[in-house]
C-alpha cells in the first residue's frame, strides 16, 4: 500500500463511536446478554461439578485415570493385537478402539461399493431393477438399525452347529460359531511383499504426477497403467518370488466339535458388518443417485458431440461433476456408520463402547469411562471430517 | 401446416417407386412399454429374467414360510405354551403363535393388563396429533395449544391417579407408548432449543456463538449411545444427594439434547437459505431483533426446512430404539424381552419382523408425507 493512501479509506467498516452506558446502545446490550448467558451456564456447570465432587466423596469413588495401568481381567473374544485378560485396562481399551476401527473401515468400503451399485441400479433403464432398488432403499431406511442388527444376529445364531455347517463354497463354512475362510500361513515374505506394494503405489502416484505435468507442456497423453501394473503388482510378486515364494494354504477343517485353521469371522462381527453395510448402503444409494442426476443432460450430449466414448464420458465428464455433490453428504454417512458401530454393544461385539462400559462397571469410574468413549469418537469424527474436507476442497469447482 | 404437403407427395418422386414397408414398431401401449423398460437390450433382458426368477422364488418361499406352513396358535397347558409344533416347523414355517400370545406385551409392556385401553388410547392420540400437525391448515399458532392439551391428556392417561384412573408408576410403562413418548416429547422439547441454538450460532456475539458451536459439534461428534450411557450412569452423580430423577426422564433429556443439536443444524440451513434482503428489510422497518426474528425470519426459514425436519424426525423415531441398551422398555426392548421366556426362545425372527412392520408403517408414512410436501412446497421452483 502506498504511503499516500487516505487513512479514512484504509480503515474497514463504519467509524467506531464511543460506548454509551445505556440500554439503547446495541454493543452494551450485547455485552450484557453475553455476560448473562455465560454466567448462567457457568453457574449450572459449577453447581453440577460441586454435586459430582460431593457425590464422588460420599460414595468413595476414586477419580483419575490411574485405573488404566491396572490389570483388566476382562476376556476379549477377538482382537487385532495380542491380548490376555491379565493385561492392563489401557491395552483392553486399545483393543476396543482397534475393533471399532476395523468394523468402521471395512464397513465404509463395503457400504460405498454396495451403495454405489444400488444407486446406479436405481437409475437403470430397466424398470424391474430400478423399482427393486427403490423398494430396498425405502424399506432399509425405514427400519431402526438396532432392529436390523438384532435380526441378523438372530439369523446367524439360528444357523446349524459346526458339525452340520453350511458349505456354500468349498472351504468356506457357515455355522453358529461364525464364518470360516481359507487363508495362507503368513510369513515375513508376505509382509515384505505388502511393503513393496505400498512403495509401488507411492511411486506410481509420483510417476502419474510427472507424466501429467509433461502432458500439460506438450499436450501428448501418456499411458500410465503399464508402469502402474508393473509397480503395484509386479514389484510385490518379484519380492515374494525372490524370498522363495512361500505359499502354504491354511484351510479350515472340522476337528472334534469345532473348526481348526483358516480365519474366523465371528457371528457378532459378521452381524454388525452386514447390518451396518446394508443400512448405510441405502443412504449412500440415494446420495449417488442424486449426485448423478445433478449433472445436466447437456453435459452428456456435449461430451458425445466431441466424440468421447461412454466410459470416458462417465469417468472424465460426469463423475468429476457428480462427486462435488456426492462428497459432502457422503462424509456424514461415513461419520454415521462409524458412530453407529457403537450399537455393537447390543449384540456383544467388543468395540470401544462395550469394553469401556465393562471397564466402568468394574471400576465404578463412570465419568472417566464415558469421557474415554466420547474422546475416541470425537477423534475419529474429527479425523474423518478433516480428511473428507481436504478431499472435498481438492475436487471442488474452482470458481472466479 | 407445411408438413401436410410434404407428406402427401415429394416433388418429382412417384408414389409407387418405393417398396412397401412394414408398419413401424409401436411406440405406445403395454407391449411397447414392456419392450422399452424390460427388454430394451440383451443385457436388460438378462437382468429382467434373472430378477423375475429371483423375485418369484423368494415370494413363493416367503408365502410358504409366512402363510402356508405358518402356525398361528399353540395349545396352552397350565399357563405354559406348548411350542413343540413350532419347533418342528423351524426354518420352514413361521410361528405366529408367539405374536398371538405376546402381542399385548410387545405393544404395552408390563402395563397392568386390565388397564391396556389407556396406552392404546394414548397411541391413537399420538397418531391423531401427528395427522393434525401434518395438515397445512393447522400450520399456525393453534398448533401450540393443540400440542399442549394433547400431551397433557396423554400424561393423565398414562399416570392416572385422578379422575378415577388407578395410578400406574412409570416403571410399569412399556412398549409402543414409550417409543412414541420418547420421540414426540423429544422433538417437542428439542425444537425450541434447536431454534435458540441455531440463532445463537449465527449471532454476532462471540461468547454466545462459541457456546452454540461447541454444543452442536460436541453432540454431533459422539454417538447417541454415549449420551444415553451418560444419562444412565453419570447423571445421578450430577444431582445433589437424595435427589433422583427417573430413568425414563433421564433418557428423555439425553435424547432431547441429542435431537437439539441435529435440529439446530437443519434450522440453521433454513436461516442461511433466506435471502439477505429479508433481514435488511426487517431492520429497515425498525424492528427489534426479536420482532425481526419472530415475525419475518423464522416463519419463512422454518417453512423452507420442513421436509428435512420431517426426515430428521424419522431418524429420531428410529433412534429411540437405542434406549434398549440402557434397559428402558420401548417397543424393541419389549419385543426382545418377549422371547426370553424358555418356551418362546428362538422365535426372534417372527418378533423382529412384526416389530419392524410397526416401525415401517410409521416411518413410511412420514417419508411419503415428506416427499409429497417437498413436491408441493417446491412447485414454484419447477419449470
Amino acid at each position: 500500500m502506498s504511503a499516500t493512501t487516505d487513512p479514512r479509506l484504509a480503515s474497514s467498516g463504519p467509524p467506531r463511536r464511543p460506548l454509551r452506558l445505556s440500554w439503547g446502545d446495541e454493543r452494551v446490550r450485547g455485552i450484557v446478554w453475553q455476560v448473562l448467558v455465560v454466567g448462567l451456564i457457568g453457574t449450572i456447570i459449577w453447581w453440577l461439578w460441586q454435586n459430582t465432587v460431593h457425590n464422588l466423596e460420599v460414595r468413595r469413588i476414586a477419580t483419575g485415570f490411574g485405573f488404566l495401568s491396572r490389570e483388566a481381567g476382562l476376556p476379549i473374544g477377538e482382537s487385532l493385537i495380542d491380548y490376555e485378560p491379565t493385561d492392563t485396562y489401557l491395552r483392553a481399551l486399545t483393543v476396543g478402539v482397534l475393533n471399532t476401527l476395523k468394523v468402521a473401515v471395512i464397513g465404509v468400503v463395503l457400504a460405498t461399493i454396495l451403495g454405489t451399485l444400488i444407486g446406479i441400479a436405481r437409475l437403470s433403464n430397466n424398470w424391474l431393477l430400478s423399482k427393486l432398488a427403490g423398494v430396498y432403499i425405502e424399506v432399509i431406511r425405514d427400519l431402526p438399525l438396532l432392529l436390523q442388527l438384532l435380526f441378523w444376529y438372530t439369523i446367524l445364531q439360528g444357523l446349524p452347529g459346526p458339525r452340520q455347517a453350511l458349505n456354500p463354497v468349498p472351504n468356506v463354512f457357515l455355522s453358529n460359531r461364525g464364518m470360516k475362510l481359507p487363508w495362507i500361513e503368513w510369513t515375513s515374505a508376505h509382509w515384505l511383499a505388502l511393503a513393496a506394494m505400498v512403495v509401488g503405489v507411492a511411486v506410481t502416484w509420483l510417476y502419474a504426477r510427472v507424466m501429467r505435468q509433461r502432458q500439460y507442456q506438450d499436450g501428448q497423453p501418456r499411458r500410465i497403467w503399464p508402469v502402474g501394473v508393473a509397480l503395484i503388482l509386479g514389484l510385490p510378486l518379484a519380492v515374494w518370488a525372490a524370498l522363495g515364494a512361500p505359499f502354504t494354504p491354511d484351510l479350515p477343517a472340522l476337528r472334534g466339535f469345532n473348526f481348526r485353521g483358516g480365519i474366523t469371522v465371528s457371528p457378532e462381527f459378521f452381524a454388525l458388518l452386514i447390518g451396518l453395510v446394508t443400512y448405510t448402503a441405502g443412504f449412500i444409494a440415494e446420495i449417488v443417485r442424486a449426485g448423478i442426476q445433478s449433472v445436466q443432460h447437456g453435459q452428456w450430449e456435449a461430451a458425445q458431440a466431441i466424440g468421447l466414448k461412454r466410459g470416458e464420458i462417465l469417468r472424465k465428464i460426469v463423475l468429476p461433476q457428480a462427486l462435488r455433490v456426492i462428497v459432502p453428504p457422503m462424509t456424514s454417512q461415513y461419520l454415521n456408520l462409524t458412530k453407529n458401530s457403537s450399537l455393537a454393544v447390543a449384540i456383544g461385539y467388543q468395540d470401544i463402547v462395550s469394553i469401556a462400559n465393562t471397564t466402568l462397571n468394574q471400576t465404578g469410574q463412570a465419568i472417566e469411562g464415558i469421557a474415554i468413549i466420547m474422546l475416541v469418537y470425537l477423534t475419529i469424527s474429527l479425523s474423518i471430517s478433516l480428511f473428507m474436507n481436504w478431499y472435498n476442497a481438492r475436487i471442488a469447482l474452482v470458481e472466479r | 401446416m407445411s408438413d401436410v404437403t410434404l407428406n402427401t407427395a415429394v416433388a418429382g418422386v412417384p408414389h409407387d417407386a418405393s417398396a412397401p414397408r412394414s408398419a413401424p414398431i409401436r411406440q405406445t401401449g403395454a407391449i411397447a412399454w414392456v419392450r422399452q423398460n424390460l427388454f430394451a437390450t440383451w443385457l436388460s433382458t438378462a437382468v429382467t429374467l434373472l430378477l423375475a426368477y429371483l423375485i418369484l422364488r423368494w415370494t413363493v418361499g416367503f408365502i410358504e414360510w409366512a402363510f402356508l406352513n405358518a402356525i398361528w396358535e399353540v395349545p396352552v397347558v397350565n399357563g405354559q405354551a406348548q411350542t413343540q409344533a413350532c419347533r418342528e416347523m423351524r426354518g420352514t414355517g413361521a410361528c405366529w403363535a408367539v405374536i398371538n400370545e405376546k402381542h399385548r406385551f410387545i405393544l404395552f409392556g408390563t402395563y397392568p393388563f386390565e388397564q391396556h385401553w389407556r396406552p392404546a388410547l394414548v397411541c391413537v392420540l399420538f397418531v391423531a396429533l401427528y395427522i393434525v400437525s401434518a395438515m397445512r391448515r393447522f400450520w399456525n399458532w393453534t398448533l401450540v395449544p393443540i400440542w399442549i392439551v394433547t400431551l397433557t391428556v396423554i400424561g393423565i392417561l398414562m399416570w392416572g391417579g385422578i379422575l378415577g384412573l388407578p395410578y400406574v408408576p412409570q416403571e410399569r410403562w412399556g412398549g409402543l407408548p414409550i417409543t412414541l413418548i420418547l420421540s414426540t416429547f423429544g422433538l417437542a422439547l428439542a425444537f425450541p432449543l434447536a431454534i435458540l441454538v441455531a440463532l445463537g450460532r449465527r449471532s454476532k456475539l462471540p461468547a454466545i456463538k462459541i457456546l452454540c458451536v461447541l454444543y452442536v459439534e460436541l453432540i454431533r461428534g459422539v454417538p447417541l449411545i454415549s449420551l444415553l450411557f451418560m444419562a444412565s450412569v453419570m447423571f445421578p452423580l450430577f444431582l445433589p444427594e437424595g435427589m433422583n430423577i427417573d430413568k425414563l426422564l433421564r433418557a428423555q433429556v439425553a435424547i432431547t439434547l441429542f435431537a437439539g443439536a441435529y435440529l439446530a443444524e437443519v434450522v440453521r440451513g433454513g436461516l442461511q437459505a433466506l435471502p439477505r434482503g429479508q433481514y435488511e428489510a426487517a431492520e429497515a422497518l425498525g424492528l427489534s431483533y426479536w420482532q425481526k426474528t419472530g415475525l419475518i425470519i423464522l416463519p419463512q426459514a422454518l417453512r423452507l426446512v420442513i421436509p428435512p425436519l420431517v426426515n430428521t424426525f424419522i431418524g429420531f423415531f428410529k433412534d429411540t430404539s437405542l434406549v434398549l441398551i440402557i434397559g428402558i422398555f420401548d417397543l424393541l426392548t419389549a419385543g426382545k424381552t418377549a422371547i426370553v421366556e424358555p418356551a418362546w426362545q428362538g422365535f426372534g425372527v417372527e418378533v423382529y419382523v412384526t416389530v419392524g412392520v410397526i416401525y415401517l408403517v410409521f416411518c413410511f408414512a412420514m417419508s411419503k408425507y415428506s416427499q409429497g410436501l417437498e413436491r408441493d412446497l417446491n412447485q414454484h421452483r419447477r419449470r
